[in-house]
């Protein structure tokens, strides 16, 4: 049994029908095809998947694609605006805050929520948000180094 | 050229960055191809048992399936090798799929291929195995004991080798002089390196050519052929073609070719459509290969005035179900030969035991062997200190190997190429303040609080490695590099390595290598790796070997582009070759810049040789392969800061400073980043990480990111890191490698300094990692009680 679906993803209008069970980060990969989400673990620990949907930072491993129903999502290929690096993915390349790339796209994307609720976070607000995302490369320096680059940029911009 | 222009040397931003911050990175997993199948495998759920039968029919009836393959399907398909052979090692048969035995808990025994992952996976629940469940052994401690479960008949007792370096009779006579002798069991659990991709592979026969592509999450795509070809599959290597694409992380646990991919790639040819397979990190766990895992009972005999007299080391190394590609090397020659540490040292035996249990197969993970012995001997000697009543920091001073620069010969077989590591030493207590750090924390103690300060130095056998020696060692394979670089006709550069990166940044850091040598711009240059298509061969990344053994190949290659050029240029000008020069991007008669012809149109001559020197070939593209002379030698010295909460056991850690040499560096900002990334690694050994194993079952316990305790961003501080630098003689860039320092410095410093905080308690050891708040909080129990 297929059940059709309709979802706007990065403002294109996605509509498909699928089976009950698939899980909204396999849709994003498999389905549309947008591969920047990650799949990294089988228990929602790791945060590779995390993407924006409905303006919540989620982790699309833990919500079926009929739960999207209806829902705005954003990925990581969503962020730049016309070719414009949003000040978090900026951050993260100035500050190296990446080294292999496989969690950066879902800590971006948890950093962008974090700064939405907290525009001038403490480092250890910081870490404290980065709590749901796991990164076996940097120890996280750089990458809280890069979210402040971020905060001190955006704020710069607004 | 002046230093102030060059590109070595400078943190200049990753090439790499903008494909992976954009969610346009291509890992193995992204790959869809026309056709495409899906595997899943089978795997055994106990940790030891026989295969009565395996019943196929309800699965095969599954809607979407295509195949399924049990090992006795794979005829023709050989043995997965080990890569190492050490004297009278054990080598066990280690079949693809288990055919009658299976011996861990996730070994595979059948592939299902289907239309969809979905139905693969659904199918393979399906599957029905008989099992006659065996007893299995896990514990490193109880392998070789009597009435143990056999796991290979051709290991008795489980015993897979028996190896020993040093001099017993010397480490005999030096502790008959001590005047105090220090004896310690150190455990070094088992870790899982988890990187954050998946392993995955996708396996495409072409039916039309013959050719198989196998992309494959590889540190060594060369190495992952070579073996699959040769050794296990039997069908010709230039036929087949291995791609590392972008890869998700390693540390290690990407160097071994593994069933899976093995699988994969025997399958696409029997159904002839392409396949591919993505571990789940519960598949992650059970079967990627572990690391450490050690029991040692060690003993340090002390002069009384501090001075190391002798060490002896008996080492259990626990090597899982079957041997892993590199498995033999790990606990022997990147462990026993280690063990002289930056020390002056009287006298050293290391005898170590490798056994079989009923467990993952243990191979290298970052650091692999160096971090067992720096974390031993930094254990040992904060414990000789605490019995001496002397300073940590006087102790190390004492017996530093004073600084040289070309070669110090240790009691353990290596000869190191340059240090000065109490400078790395001095440092790291300057950054840290030591005096005040000690004042604080008397003060500190003074108010009940339980802080520490602990220590480690560490030194690192890592550019690995001379192929001779390593030969005679027992490596089946060299361990040398290729690099070419290919001039275009209009100056544009392509370069093809065969280390590989899954993380390091070669884009980056071989394009500004090269391009400061070749003095073109950094957007000149192309890097290419991780396609056997494409590259000469190549021996991958591993023990910090992509600078200095990589590097160093393509500035070989430049520089016979620089000698061919200077020919060609000669030619042009009317000058004689020997009277050339390369400076500033342009070929020039010597002191006279404005006699020169640029870089380009050198190229362009090359391929468009129409007033050209007789006799020299068309074309500017040269090829070198570099065969190190000896291992380098990076090192460091780091130091922790903690507090341990009295009440609760947790350990809340302070400051993490650390000195680090790994010689010349070209790009100190992804250097450092890999200094951060490992001192998270060895820090969650010290205190978190650990994969345990159920006695009797066999069941890993810690099989989920849930249960398995990796480092978070709020459990870490900010990291101060500094450099000292020494470059090494060994090759003529001058780097020794970056990539597991702080691995291998991190836990010992970690482990010491929360000793150090339980000291007023009594505590001068801890046998077992990780501290987490348990074990600390049982330790404060026990020391309370007098135990």
């Amino acid at each position: 049994m297929k059940l059709p679906v309709k979802m706007t993803i990065n403002g294109q209008t996605q509509s498909h029908e699928v089976e009950p069970r698939l899980l909204l980060v396999h849709y994003i990969r498999e389905t549309v095809g947008l591969t920047g989400t990650h799949v990294g673990c089988d228990t929602s620990q790791c945060g590779a998947c995390t993407i924006l949907m409905d303006g919540q930072a989620v982790k699309s491993c833990t919500v079926f694609t009929v739960q999207a129903e209806g829902a705005k999502i954003t990925t990581i290929e969503g962020l730049a605006k016309n070719g414009d690096l949003h000040p978090i993915q900026q951050g993260f390349w100035e500050k190296h805050g990446l080294q292999c790339g496989f969690c950066t796209p879902g800590m971006i994307l948890a950093a962008y929520q974090m700064l939405e609720r907290y525009p001038k976070p403490s480092e250890e607000q910081i870490r404290h948000q980065l709590e749901g995302n796991l990164c076996r490369c940097t120890g996280y320096h750089n990458i809280v180094k890069a979210i402040q680059w971020a905060s001190e940029h955006m704020a710069g911009a607004k | 050229m002046a230093t102030d222009t060059r590109l070595f040397g400078k943190s200049i931003k990753r090439r790499e960055d903008p494909r992976f911050i954009t969610g346009r990175g291509s890992y193995t997993d992204d790959l869809k191809l026309p056709g495409m199948t899906y595997a899943a495998f089978v795997r055994s759920p106990h940790a030891h048992a026989k295969i009565r039968k395996i019943d196929l029919a309800a699965a095969k009836a599954h809607p979407g399936v295509v195949a399924i393959f049990t090992g006795k399907d794979l005829t023709g398909v050989n043995s997965l090798p080990c890569g190492w052979l050490l004297p009278e090692l054990k080598v066990p048969p280690h079949p693809p799929l288990a055919t009658d035995a299976v011996r861990y808990v996730g070994d595979p025994v059948a592939v299902v291929i289907a239309e969809s992952q979905d139905a693969a996976l659904d199918a393979a629940e399906k599957v029905s195995v008989d099992w006659d469940v065996r007893p299995a052994v896990t514990a490193t401690s109880k392998a070789a004991e009597k009435g143990a479960a056999q796991i290979h008949e051709v290991a008795p007792a489980n015993v897979a080798f028996k190896w020993q370096i040093g001099d017993a009779a010397a480490v005999d006579a030096a502790f008959k002089g001590a005047a105090v002798v220090v004896k310690k069991r150190i455990v070094n659990q088992r870790l899982v390196a988890n990187a954050m991709e998946p392993r995955a592979c996708v396996a495409r026969f072409d039916q039309a050519t013959g050719d198989l592509t196998l992309w494959v999450t590889s540190q060594n795509p060369h190495v992952h052929r070579l073996l699959m070809t040769a050794f296990v599959l039997g069908i010709p290597e230039h036929k087949v073609r291995v791609i590392a694409p972008d890869v998700g992380g390693g540390f290690g646990s990407k160097i071994f070719l593994y069933n899976e991919e093995t699988v994969c790639s025997w399958a696409t040819r029997q159904i002839k459509r392409p396949i591919r397979w993505t571990s789940t990190r519960r598949e992650a766990f059970q079967t990627d290969a572990h690391g450490r895992d050690h029991v040692t009972d060690a003993e340090l005999a002390l002069s009384r005035d501090g001075k190391i007299l002798g060490l002896r080391v008996k080492t259990l190394a626990n090597l899982g179900a079957y041997l892993s590609t590199f498995a033999p090397a790990v606990p022997t020659y990147l462990y026993g030969t280690l063990l002289n540490g930056v020390y002056e040292m009287g006298a050293i035996h290391c005898d170590v035991t490798g056994v079989f249990t009923n467990t993952t197969p243990v191979d290298a993970y970052r650091g692999a062997g160096r971090p067992e012995a720096a974390y031993l001997l930094e254990r040992m000697i904060e414990a000789g200190a605490a019995a001496l009543g002397t300073d940590v920091t006087e102790i190390r001073k004492k017996n530093f190997i004073p600084k040289f620069e070309h070669g110090y010969q240790t009691k353990v077989a290596l000869t190191y190429d340059s240090g000065n590591y109490a400078a790395a030493f001095d440092k790291l207590l300057g950054m840290l303040d030591y005096r005040k750090i000690r004042s604080e924390q008397e003060a500190a103690r003074k108010q009940g609080k339980l802080v520490g300060v602990g220590f480690s130095t560490y030194i690192e056998a890592c550019s690995i490695a001379p192929s001779k020696v390593v030969g005679q060692l027992g490596a089946q394979a060299g361990l040398y590099e290729s690099g070419i670089v290919r001039v275009h006709p209009t100056g544009k550069v392509t370069v093809f390595t065969g280390s590989h990166s899954h993380g390091q940044g070669h884009e980056t850091t071989f394009s500004q290598l090269v391009a400061d040598e070749l003095g073109v711009p950094m957007d000149d240059v192309e890097v290419v790796h991780g396609d056997t298509g494409a590259i000469a061969f190549g021996m991958g990344t591993y023990g910090s070997r992509s600078a200095s053994v990589g590097g160093t190949a393509l500035h070989m290659s430049i520089n016979k582009i620089k000698e061919k050029g200077k020919k060609i240029a000669a030619h042009l000008l009317e000058a004689s070759p020997g009277d050339m020069e390369y400076v500033n991007g342009q070929f020039q008669v010597k002191g006279f810049p404005g006699k020169a012809v640029p870089f380009g149109q050198v190229a362009l001559t090359a391929y468009v040789p129409h007033k050209y020197p007789e006799g020299l070939e068309p074309g500017l593209e040269e090829t070198s392969f570099y065969d190190p002379s000896n291992f380098c030698f990076p090192f460091g010295a780091h130091a922790c800061v903690v507090e341990v909460d009295r009440d609760t056991g947790h350990v809340k850690l302070l400051r993490y400073v650390a000195v680090d040499d790994v010689g010349n560096v070209i790009n100190p900002m992804i250097v450092d980043g890999m200094v951060h990334g490992g001192i998270a690694q060895g820090v969650g050994q010290a205190l978190w990480e650990g994969a345990v194993y159920e006695d009797g079952s066999g069941q890993l316990v810690t099989g989920t990111m849930m249960d398995y305790a990796l480092p978070k961003a709020d459990m870490l501080p900010m990291y101060e890191t500094e450099r000292t630098v020494t470059p090494t003689p060994v090759n003529p860039l001058g780097i020794k490698g970056a990539g597991e320092t702080g691995t291998i410095a991190a836990t010992p410093a970690v482990v010491n300094a929360v000793v150090d905080a339980l000291r007023p308690l009594g505590v001068d050891h801890i046998e077992t990692m990780p501290l987490t708040p348990e074990r600390v909080w049982k330790t404060i129990q026990a020391a309370k009680a007098g135990r």
